[in-house]
């Protein structure tokens, strides 16, 4: 058995080399958030792609108006998302509690709005309507609750002063597209009621 | 574009934090490719047991009735069991082998050497996709110690079946929640694992790395990388729809008035159809997931062993971004059987036809790339070529599945088998085993004995095209897919073909020991590996072989050459990426 290698190359140079280090480090933090928010926008163009779908399959689209709660927690977010801009303008602790504080209320306040619903016998099995009701508004919240994970690092980072401005404007991009995204899917949820 | 690679993340000391819980790309690498391998052995034993009894219908697989009692007692299949084994086998090949391997596995490995960088963008979150992977196999193949057995729907788990519960047969039960929540698992690890390729590729890029610079295979991950985010962005969605049907109680996927097993089915309102859209959806771009780094190896080695610049490199780039554009306007070829409006099927087959052109144009890259080179044969060229070849064959299959007239008539057949099993199955393979033969020096720093390599190519070459060209004839002759046996109807007289094809597989697995076999003797007693043993250009051959730990030992390469320059004139025929100006 041979092992044929080809010609041995006697004349590989070495990599001609620099010292790592030096020049801004790229701001990888901010491109990874920018394609969360692809990602995120693919996936609820799905949903609502099948929510379309799944609203002409069949007559059996339940109508019911949504828990007014909704758009005080609506408010909550918007704020949570002044706060957070107020906070990385400045680089204050305080504003980016209250952020924190607002977007925990505005997750609390989405489980009130389904316990709401759900006192009214309106469940995820109970008709189409409120199946998706249910999956926009868990998916959404539990992006939000990992919006806040990442803005409590920002805090821990902003508290013992390392935090590089980049880390915390994507932190605050992917915050803001939160608030984003719920204007509209509260929208879809209101015009294809 | 911005500079600068340093992750800074040092050498870590522990066993466990070097070899299993690594941050480390090339751990993450070889740790996807040995996931595949034993996926792909998996995967390749439940085929053989589907192709025995394909052959001898009645004759029971030797010891297979102890492992499953209820499916296959005294060893003989019974049609359901047939269909679980399906189900396991595509559903294991297709993701964890066919997505794995090229993508995850070469391509973690070699993307941030390639671009100059010392790792990913994101290490953690790189080392979470592959355990996400590893949990997402082992609740799928958990499947088949659970009460009533694995699914049986397919790959492809089309509803209402896969959505109702047992009552669709056994399987249907805890063996398919496994599998939608297996998959929708999955689909995070992929969407973690296109994150970082993306990232890495945009921001990682070391000087001189410009886009026109990257290698040929790192532009194909990267075109994959895109292509899958978007992919299982729609099928993890899919999936949690799915499982809500199945546990919560939904009508997603459920019409009404559903009668199975004499049950009339508690749901209302459902479409089928929509399952098949949004899996469709992610399922033909996920074709291209498993064959575009394909594509990207083989257009990086051929060049290396014909000693020739690719051809057309720029048109290259420009074919992969066109396919994976039209990748996501085609997906209703795969349904021109559901009913849908003839109007639908023309406008789902007008571009299914378009994107063979960037298909072909690309193929063409690759002869006119070998006509008039100065060709080296190895055991990777041999594969690369065997890849063009089982491309080609399988591809022209598909000029007729593309069309509605003939799909009708070929779609449930075993043409269809054919044509997929080559163009993404085998075509994907190749790629797998050109790229180990590839880069097996460089990650291990040992050569891999070529008298086996092209031994086995040449019979894994033979007994593929023995396999499934067959399959071509048995479609046109109207031979029914998915079925277990074929003993009682009027494709009886073709069962002597099917033993040919269950001997040729059995013959071309067997031929897959030798490749292990010196996988495994060449890791260990292989000749000691130079630097750039291929002379080859790209960054990977500037570095030891082994790469140490951060890729370059300390240093950050400055690029200042194409991957592209070989042929030319002087004692040595190429010109490095790394070489000075």
């Amino acid at each position: 058995m041979s092992t044929a290698v080809l010609p041995p190359s006697t004349n590989v140079p070495a990599a001609p080399v620099v010292a790592t280090g030096g020049g801004p480090r790229p701001s990888v933090a901010q491109t990874g958030v920018w394609i969360g928010i692809a990602t995120i926008s693919m996936s609820f163009a799905a949903l609502t792609s099948a929510l379309v779908v799944r609203q002409s399959s069949a007559p059996d689209w339940q109508h019911f108006p949504l828990p007014p709660l909704l758009y005080l927690n609506t408010l909550v977010l918007l704020l949570s998302s002044v706060t957070l801009e107020q906070s990385r303008r400045r680089e204050a602790i305080a504003t980016l509690n209250a952020t924190l504080v607002l977007g925990l209320l505005f997750v609390l306040g989405q489980v009130l709005a389904w316990r709401q619903l759900g006192a009214q016998h309106l469940l995820l099995a109970t008709g189409p309507r409120s199946a998706f009701f249910y999956l926009f508004t868990a998916l959404h919240a539990l992006h939000v609750l990992g919006g806040l994970g990442g803005l409590l690092y920002v805090q821990r980072r902003l508290a013992g002063a390392a935090l590089a401005p980049a880390t915390f404007k994507a932190a605050a991009v992917y915050w803001h597209f939160m608030a984003v995204l719920w204007l509209y899917l509260l929208t879809l949820l209101t015009i294809r009621g | 574009m911005t500079h600068g690679v340093a992750t800074g993340h040092a050498r870590p000391q522990s066993f466990l934090r070097r070899h299993v819980f690594s941050v480390d790309h090339k751990v993450i690498g070889r740790q996807y490719l040995d996931l595949a391998l034993v996926a792909v052995v998996t995967g390749m034993v439940l085929s053989w047991i589907m192709r025995f009894h394909l052959g001898w219908p009645e004759t029971p697989v030797p010891g297979l009735g102890k492992l499953a009692p209820t499916g296959a007692a005294g060893g003989v299949i019974t049609p359901e069991f047939y269909l679980a084994l399906m189900t396991m086998h595509g559903t294991i090949m297709v993701f964890f082998v066919l997505t794995t391997a090229p993508f995850a596995g070469f391509g973690n490995f070699f993307l941030p050497i390639h671009v100059g960088a010392e790792d990913m963008a994101f290490p953690r979150i790189n080392m979470t996709s592959f355990w996400v992977t590893l949990l997402a196999l082992l609740v799928l193949l958990s499947a088949f110690f659970v009460g009533d057995g694995p699914p049986l729907s397919g790959w492809t788990a089309y509803a209402p079946l896969s959505a109702v519960g047992k009552d669709a047969g056994p399987g249907q039960g805890v063996g398919q929640t496994l599998w939608a929540v297996s998959i929708a698992i999955f689909c995070i690890a992929q969407l973690l694992g296109s994150l970082n390729f993306i990232a890495t590729t945009l921001d990682l890029r070391t000087r001189g790395m410009s886009l026109a610079r990257l290698p040929f295979a790192t532009w194909a991950w990267f075109i994959t990388s895109v292509i899958g985010l978007v992919a299982f962005a729609v099928l993890m969605p899919a999936c949690i729809l799915l499982i809500l049907d199945r546990v919560a109680g939904t009508s997603f996927f459920i019409p009404a008035g559903l009668v199975i097993s004499d049950r009339l089915q508690p749901h209302a309102g459902g479409s089928p159809l929509l399952w098949q859209h949004l899996f469709w959806f992610f399922g033909h771009p996920e074709v291209y997931i498993a064959i575009l780094p394909g594509f990207g190896i083989v257009s990086q080695i051929l060049p290396v062993f014909a000693r020739k610049p690719l051809l057309g490199p720029r048109v290259f780039i420009t074919c992969l971004i066109a396919i994976a554009f039209l990748s996501y306007t085609v997906w209703g070829h795969h349904m021109f059987l559901s009913g849908m409006n003839p109007l639908s099927a023309t406008l789902f087959s007008v571009p299914t036809l378009v994107i063979t052109i960037p298909a072909t144009i690309i193929t063409l890259l690759w002869i006119g790339t070998l006509y008039g080179g100065r060709l080296r044969f190895t055991s990777a060229s041999l594969f690369a070529l065997g890849f063009v070849s089982v491309f080609v064959s399988g591809g022209i299959s598909g000029f007729f599945l593309a069309q509605p007239s003939t799909d009708i008539y070929l779609h449930g057949t075993y043409f269809v088998v054919a044509h997929f099993h080559f163009v993404m199955g085998v075509a994907a393979m190749f790629g797998i085993f050109a790229g180990t033969y590839f880069w097996f020096p460089k990650m291990f720093g040992r050569m891999m004995n070529e008298t086996l390599g092209k031994w086995h190519f040449w019979l894994t070459f033979i007994g593929v095209y023995c396999v499934f060209m067959p399959m071509h004839y048995l479609g046109l002759a109207g031979n029914v897919r998915r079925y277990s046996a074929f003993t009682d109807d009027y494709l009886q007289p073709l069962i002597p073909l099917h033993r040919f094809i269950t001997v040729a597989a059995l013959f071309t697995g067997a031929v897959q020991l030798i490749f292990l076999f010196n996988l495994i003797r060449s890791r260990v007693r292989g000749p000691k590996a130079p630097d750039n043993p291929w002379e080859a250009t790209t960054l990977e051959w500037s570095t030891s072989s082994p790469p140490p730990h951060d890729n370059f030992g300390g240093r950050q390469p400055v690029v200042s050459h194409g991957p592209n320059e070989y042929g030319g004139a002087g004692p040595r025929d190429y010109v490095m990426q790394a070489d000075p100006q």
